[in-house]
């Protein structure tokens, strides 16, 4: 049997949601693998949930929206934008981010609905089933992603994602304005910093654990986790709890 | 404010077949036993129309005789049905917010139409989908907001008129702005008026007599919305009057900017001296100057074609009507009508048609296909039905070209947040249900803005759109959607005063308090939820649309236990 993808969409109220009913009225066929879930704007769709999606096995999760400047909500869309480029941005370091499509649809675009599901279905199907898939998820993988979960879930990576627009765009508190480039820069290091704390609280709540080991299951140079051991221990989030030889074993606080 | 229900879910699904719609597709009685053994689901049905008195009441009755405190309705889509069932719920006392909507025709039966196993198996997870989030539903309180009896109407043309005059003779303060620097809009173009005959000027005269002695009607011309603000009962709106700017509060807002007409330029031989539109022969006529005799009208010019698909619906009867005109008053003037197809809908329009042939005006069919050749005197079309191309020739040619949308309709649809078709025609709620309204509250439309309409129908929608507004204007207070955003009592500790929300939001609806707290004004909330999928700490929550909510739905979709 060909592989049917099993795909998540999150269509706004307003735009795309009325566009994917007109194609419904105008009896436009396609492909019926998506399931919709019906939000107020595209800007409401929290990160979260597309991790979420993804954890479950499904296959893709297509996010739509009103096209820009023609936001119900004026610029909820602008912030869906800055939102889906940090979750693209989370999941390319687990090559999951051709699984996941921002796109835009008006209320009149039946057909461009239409079109777009069954391209981003089709795209699904080329790629394959996702590795999260139920019966046999990729461990690893998952325990990845659930640290990607955690780490866009920060303070740091969402308040930093929620100013975006305000520090590219208008200035920060001190009146300076940032370039993109610079943001980007930013936010590509907290993004990584953040990984990889998450990964790491994630190890250690399990069981406490040395650097070294920290370092082996993570597969990162002991040097850079032992930076982030020690950031963690600052927000009191890891702490010490013993030394076995001459070795620290931190745990989770 | 809403506080966590503690009662357990005692759920009803109910599956609509809407006639053959979805039933006709899919095993809706499979669907409903399927729905009868998902969690928490207490009671299941299907019904022939679930939105019909019957099925509405087997609703009721299920809520009364299951004690059901939730209930699941899978059938068209909740943008035009969703108020029916609510209200139907609250009828019999349960908080109309209980209630969840699963769209299994618009966006499955109708889409997956070769494929009912396919569309089966969707309707199925929506379905799981949808009493998943029913469990999770909160009853809600709705915002109550006092309304400003005063109506704007954007456009003065025969629809903004009648609206105008319909909402001010029912007592309301009413305002008119109109961009041009006199009232009219299209009449102000036109020579008689199909089917009565009556003079365009005549009609207008009486018109803009009524607005003048109308109290409480002001009028604004070369005038424009510049800007607004606010929602239902209270939009803040900036006119620009020739540079001057008038500040008004309105309760309602009603778009009646018509539309414009399609000029052809560089098509069929168009210069606007011998080869003209219909709006320049009307004026040709209204000055009394026609002194040809070989007259050739050609319709559908730009009209039903790649580029603009729609058919303009005027143009037909306006050529019979200046035809007939012609005729009358020159009984010796040849008059050929160059048409695609004629139409002439209803017993009125249909008899002018018969009245032109009678007249001797020639009908010849042309197509697409076989291009109209125009030249200097003659016109070569190829006629169908004899199966070549015949010779017609003109001294005046007139091109019926369509209406097409106003150029600036982009921007006031920007300004005003509601949408245009692909045509830039602004696009109602719903086609049948909701004709007049736009989806936003408050804002209504009429006229040729949403598509070409006769003057007839410009007044007739003129009255709707008024009525429609009337529904909200009649009263102090209106009860507006409860779903806005909040900050939950049990989340205040979350808070880390970080104001991503403050800035994110577009509505200005998230203060710092005098307690250095964040606090959500509920009646500027329109609940699209950014503030909550960008909060930093996740404490804001999104009534009706919560966390909790939707990742039950993601679970449900997904089909896995959550780690």
């Amino acid at each position: 049997m060909s592989f049917e993808p099993r795909i998540l969409g999150f269509l706004c109220n307003w735009c795309s949601y009325a566009g994917a009913d007109l194609a419904g009225v105008s009896r436009i066929q396609y492909p019926p693998n998506m399931r919709v879930i019906r939000v107020m704007c595209s800007g409401r769709v929290d990160p979260q949930f597309i991790f979420e999606a993804l954890q479950q096995g499904l296959d893709g999760v297509y996010v739509m929206g009103c096209h820009i400047g023609d936001c119900h909500y004026l610029e909820g869309n602008h912030e869906a934008i800055k939102k889906f480029n940090m979750v693209i941005k989370f999941l390319s370091i687990v090559n999951l981010e051709n699984r996941v499509r921002l796109d835009w649809v008006s209320a009149s675009e039946g057909v461009r609905f239409s079109e777009l599901v069954s391209e981003f279905i089709q795209d699904i199907k080329n790629i394959g089933p996702s590795p999260l898939r139920r019966d046999c998820p990729d461990k690893r993988l998952m325990e990845k992603l659930k640290a990607i979960e955690r780490a866009a879930a920060s303070d740091r990576i969402r308040a930093l994602v929620g100013r975006e627009r305000k520090i590219t765009e208008q200035e920060n508190v001190y009146g300076e304005k940032v370039s993109q480039e610079i943001y980007d820069e930013l936010l590509n290091t907290a993004i990584h910093d953040e990984y990889i704390r998450s990964r790491i609280l994630i190890l250690l709540e399990k069981e406490p654990k040395s650097v070294k080991d920290i370092a082996a299951e993570i597969e990162i140079d002991p040097n850079k986790v032992l930076e982030n051991i020690l950031v963690l221990k600052g927000r009191a989030q890891v702490d010490m709890s013993e030394i076995v030889d001459i070795t620290p074993i931190y745990v989770r606080t | 404010m809403s506080k966590k229900s503690d009662e357990n879910p005692r759920i009803g699904v109910f599956i609509c077949h809407c006639g053959s719609n979805i039933g006709g597709l899919i095993d809706c009685k499979k669907l409903a036993e399927y729905s009868g053994t998902l969690p928490e689901v207490v009671y299941s049905e299907d019904n022939v129309y679930t939105c019909s008195e019957t099925g509405l009441n087997a609703i009721k009755k299920a809520i009364k005789d299951y004690n059901l405190n939730r209930v699941v309705v899978a059938s068209c889509t909740p943008r035009t049905h969703e108020p029916l069932f609510r209200e139907c719920i609250a009828e019999v006392g349960l908080n109309e917010y209980l209630f969840n909507f699963v769209n299994i025709r618009d966006q499955c039966t109708w889409v997956h139409m070769k494929d009912a196993e396919g569309a089966y198996k969707k309707a199925r997870d929506l379905v799981k989908m949808g009493a998943a989030r029913a469990a999770k539903l909160e009853p809600l309180d709705k915002v109550s907001v006092q309304i400003q009896p005063v109506a704007l109407i954007i456009g003065g043309g025969v629809a903004g008129m009648s609206a105008a005059l319909n909402l001010n003779n029912q007592g309301y303060e009413t305002h008119l702005i109109e961009k041009e620097d006199q009232l009219g809009g299209r009449l102000t173009s036109l020579h008689t008026l199909f089917p009565s005959n009556i003079d365009a000027s005549e009609l207008l005269a009486n018109f803009v007599n009524k607005i003048q002695l109308a109290k409480n009607l002001t009028i604004y011309i070369s005038a424009k919305l510049r800007k607004i603000d606010g929602f239902v009962g209270n939009y803040s709106v900036e006119i620009d009057k020739a540079g001057e700017i008038i500040k008004l509060m309105v309760g309602i807002i009603i778009v009646a900017v018509g539309a414009s007409l399609f000029i052809p330029k560089h098509m069929l031989g168009y210069d606007g001296k011998k080869r003209i539109t219909q709006q320049e022969l009307e004026v040709i006529l209204k000055n009394n100057d026609l002194n040809t005799n070989n007259i050739v009208m050609i319709q559908c010019v730009g009209a039903r074609n790649e580029e603009r698909s729609y058919c303009s619906s005027v143009c037909c009867m306006t050529a019979l009507k200046n035809a007939i005109f012609i005729s009358n008053k020159n009984p010796g003037a040849h008059i050929t009508i160059l048409f695609r197809d004629l139409y002439t809908p209803g017993t009125k329009y249909e008899a002018m048609y018969r009245k032109a042939r009678e007249l001797g005006i020639l009908f010849i069919r042309y197509t697409e296909k076989k291009e109209l050749k125009v030249e200097e005197n003659e016109v070569r079309v190829f006629n169908e039905y004899l199966g070549e191309e015949i010779i017609v020739p003109y001294d005046l040619l007139v091109l019926s070209t369509p209406l097409i949308a106003n150029e600036d309709n982009k921007a006031l649809a920007r300004l005003l947040k509601v949408p245009l078709e692909s045509n830039d025609f602004f696009l109602e709620a719903h086609v049948k249900l909701r004709p007049n309204d736009f989806a936003t509250d408050g804002i209504f439309i009429g006229g040729a803005a949403k598509w070409p309409v006769d003057i007839t129908e410009a007044i007739t929608q003129g009255y709707a759109a008024a009525s429609r507004a009337s529904t909200i204007l009649s009263h102090d207070v209106i009860e507006v959607e409860g779903t806005t955003s909040y900050l939950p009592e049990w989340n205040k500790n979350l808070c880390s005063g970080c104001e991503v929300c403050i800035k994110v939001c577009p509505y200005k609806a998230i203060i710092k308090n005098e307690h250095d707290e964040i606090e959500i004004i509920q009646a500027l909330c329109k609940g699209c939820g950014v503030c909550g999928a960008t909060c930093s700490k996740q404490a804001i929550e999104i009534k009706h649309f919560t966390n909790e909510q939707i990742l039950s739905e993601i679970y449900a979709c997904g089909g896995r236990d959550v780690y």
